[in-house]
């Protein structure tokens, strides 16, 4: 079903329906996910790729236009060729590969059993996906976190979200459709109960990130999607009143500097760079305290940069 | 004798689909899907490696000793919030394109610029249909 779909986006040259269904294409990835034991990896598959990052595409589909053109037969071979071939050597070269499932593949032998075995006595949530992503591995999760700051710094300098003069805006903002969204009736209900909820649950699944699936990456996404959808509903404009885009710019670097600050705090009191252990007298609460405070970290980052790129898009097709 | 092997050729077939895309189509914003195609049979191809069969989701609990490997699902979980933003970034430069030259097709904006070199005009600005 997942190949039908990839065929199905291959075929089509509206790109909104494209776009349509690569959302589609997500959320069936984020069942397989699902299926393959990755709860926090389906998690954050079905909030990103199903929602923020549709959007994301949609607005700048408004922007440059709906239809893309129909390739040409004689520009499809050499592509088609190179694929097939490339797929041919891929196939051959996976009958070298470990069978699905086995226990003893060579990814399950080298940190893999320490992290099952050890985390919780040296870590301590019972969520192994947290221990990994925020203690044992804080410099990738602070680098990625980096990455995402680094993408926002772009998107905000190709396209300057809240640098528009306010004389220059246009009252009634036409991407996001202002007009009609407001006026349907369905819509407008289902999102005003939908959205308090929304901001909720993203608090929680924030919160309680060490217990159960979630943490800072997937909470920042829903927090962002339950801000976006407001402001699909009722405009661009109120959104900004609760959002002001000035402020918000300033929150990727708070959420980032808030992850350095815990890993130089643990520097001061002697232990290595983001170190928990050090940051209380019992090491597990220390661990504790800084997973909590970098998962905040991250969270904040990840729901202003996914709610400054929106803005920044939006504003663009006015 | 290769059913254990099905997961790879999913992941291969999604992934040539989406270099497919990614060469073949003109369109930068069918560009950019083709790449997020590619991703994510890349993210398939590491959460299928991590999976041991009959394990369980790495949340550990009483009673359960097989789990299935954690460390795939921390890198792709911050992979996929990274894609999602580098896709952001994509389509942005996509935006100034299509601004630039009205167009976010590669094979009209190289015919705009064989225009433009034609003339031997230097620093003649793109021209600018959209503003």
């Amino acid at each position: 079903m997942l190949v039908a779909t990839v065929f199905v986006i291959i075929r089509l040259e509206k790109l909104m329906s494209a776009v349509m269904m690569m959302g589609f294409f997500s959320l069936l990835s984020s069942c397989i996910f699902m299926v393959l034991d990755a709860v926090d990896v389906a998690f954050t598959e079905a909030a990103v790729g199903a929602g923020v990052s549709t959007i994301f595409f949609l607005a700048a589909i408004a922007i440059v236009g709906r239809t893309s053109r129909p390739v040409k037969p004689n520009k499809m071979i050499v592509p088609l060729i190179t694929c097939l071939g490339t797929g041919a050597i891929l196939i051959y070269a996976s009958f070298d590969m470990p069978r699905f499932g086995i226990n003893d593949a060579p990814i399950h032998q080298h940190v893999a059993p320490r992290y099952l075995n050890d985390s919780a006595g040296e870590v301590g949530p019972p969520n192994v996906v947290t221990s990994v992503l925020a203690s044992y591995r804080g410099y990738d999760t602070f680098g990625e976190v980096g990455v995402v700051f680094t993408a926002f710094i772009g998107v905000f300098l190709l396209l300057g979200a809240g640098t528009r003069k306010s004389g220059k805006e246009r009252p009634a903002p036409p991407n996001v459709g202002e007009g009609s969204m407001r006026q349907k009736v369905v819509l407008r209900e289902v999102s005003d109960l939908v959205i308090a909820p929304v901001l909720i649950f993203a608090l929680y699944v924030q919160w309680h990130g060490d217990f159960g699936p979630g943490g800072g990456f997937q909470a920042g996404v829903i927090f962002a999607s339950g801000i976006i959808l407001y402001a699909l509903i009722y405009g661009i404009v109120p959104a900004q009143k609760v959002m002001p885009p000035r402020k918000l710019a300033y929150f990727p670097a708070i959420g980032l500097l808030l992850y350095a600050g815990v890993g130089v705090v643990s520097m001061f009191k002697g232990g290595n760079f983001l170190n928990y252990s050090v940051l209380a007298h019992d090491p597990l609460h220390g661990q504790h305290y800084g997973i909590l405070i970098i998962e905040l970290g991250v969270g904040i980052t990840v729901a202003a940069v996914m709610i400054n790129i929106f803005f920044s898009f939006s504003e663009r097709s006015l | 004798m290769f059913t254990g092997l099905f997961n790879y050729w999913v992941v291969i077939i999604i992934m040539m689909s989406g270099l497919y895309v990614v060469m073949s189509s003109s369109n930068l914003i069918k560009k950019i899907i083709g790449l997020n195609i590619f991703q994510t049979a890349v993210f398939i191809l590491f959460i299928s490696m991590g999976k041991i069969s009959g394990g369980t989701a790495p949340i550990l609990a009483e009673g359960i000793t097989a789990y299935s490997n954690p460390l795939p699902h921390v890198l792709i979980l911050t992979a996929i919030v990274v894609g999602v933003a580098t896709t952001a970034l994509g389509l942005a430069i996509a935006v100034r394109v299509h601004e630039a030259y009205g167009s976010v097709d590669e094979i009209e904006i190289a015919a705009i610029d064989a225009a433009d070199f034609d003339q031997e005009t230097p620093a003649k600005p793109a021209e600018d249909t959209t503003s």
